[in-house]
């Protein structure tokens, strides 16, 4: 067992590897269910799941205080997204109100070797994106939407994630405490 | 490296969602299947630029260094062969089960985290020629051994 696995960039194959695995689990699931819609669901849901996850490392990693506006959590974001899957959106098209704007990815690591047949063009192949902002920013009292306006797979050039601050969870007080 | 983290919890999510999905709480066949389409995939890339393997042996000992490294992060710590097709491969700290609190009573709960990883291996070793069988065999925890069976026709 002498050989040297230095000879394969481990960096880009784990990228690939859950490129891969990620691909392997969509189609897993447009074969359980009939209607694409729900394999959107599935998808944010799953994203969800791991987003309220992520955020515990994120926040160990990075120890940064808490986010007083959304300009902060939208860089937050953009960091999140560097160290995790080694990109760089760009953050643009505030909202007057600054309660609304987009992330704009060259490139999006999940749709690598990734095409879609012209029969899904209502799948939301990256779906877990949105929900995993969405698990993580709950966990830290802010309720936001988070959709997709462009995506590379259809066609676009850029791939955009919108997302819109709904409200501030407030921290709710045990019955019987106050 | 940071990436890891997103993977733990991407399989853990792929687990919850086999299970919950079929009807059979210990049906593993579906992520079993998800890690075989993984690994036939995976594999073309990995051996892209790696000469073509002697014979049936040096890809064995290709999935435990290479692939297991990459993968796993670490080397497979045992591999044995009767030299009649039987492989043997012992990880004494499987990564999928380092997060479980080791004693028995998780035993039960072990099969979850290993059938995607027989689906990959087998997989990779699909794409190389080799059609198998891969079982896995967890005694204690974090401990895993993969037992591989390759199917001569």
């Amino acid at each position: 067992m002498s050989r040297q696995a230095s000879r394969l960039d481990a960096k880009k194959v784990n990228s690939e590897f859950l490129t891969l695995t990620y691909g392997a689990l969509v189609t897993q699931m447009l074969r359980d269910f009939e209607n694409v819609e729900d394999v959107n669901k599935q998808l944010e849901r799953i994203g969800y799941n791991m987003g309220m996850r992520l955020i515990e490392d994120f926040l160990a990693r990075t120890s940064s205080p808490r986010c007083l506006e959304m300009r902060e959590t939208a860089d937050r974001i953009q960091q999140a997204f560097r160290i995790y899957l080694n990109v760089q959106p760009t953050i643009s098209n505030w909202s007057p109100a600054s309660d609304e704007f987009s992330l704009l990815f060259d490139s999006n690591p999940l749709t690598e070797f990734v095409e879609l047949p012209q029969d899904l063009t209502n799948l939301r192949y990256s779906a877990i994106l949105s929900g995993c902002i969405r698990g993580a920013l709950e966990m830290v009292q802010l309720e936001v939407q988070c959709w997709f306006v462009q995506d590379q797979l259809k066609g676009d050039n850029v791939t955009e994630l919108r997302v819109k601050l709904v409200r501030r969870l407030e921290e709710a007080i045990p019955a019987g405490e106050d | 490296m940071s990436e890891e983290i997103v993977f733990d919890c991407l399989h853990a999510e792929i687990v919850n969602y086999c299970l919950n999905n079929s009807k059979d709480q210990h049906d593993l066949a579906t992520l079993e299947y998800i890690g075989f389409t993984t690994g036939y995939r995976l594999i073309e890339r990995l051996t892209r630029d790696v000469t073509r393997f002697k014979d049936e042996l040096e890809t064995m000992k290709f999935i435990c260094t290479d692939f297991w490294t990459l993968i796993y992060k670490k080397q497979v710590d045992n591999l044995r062969t009767n030299n009649h097709g039987m492989y043997v491969v012992q990880d004494k700290a499987f990564r999928f089960l380092t997060r479980i609190s080791p004693g028995a009573k998780q035993l039960e709960q072990a099969p979850k985290f290993v059938a995607f990883t027989c689906g990959l291996v087998r997989g990779a070793l699909s794409n190389l020629g080799i059609n198998s069988t891969v079982t896995a065999e967890v005694q204690t925890i974090p401990a895993c051994r993969f037992h591989i069976e390759v199917n001569r026709s």
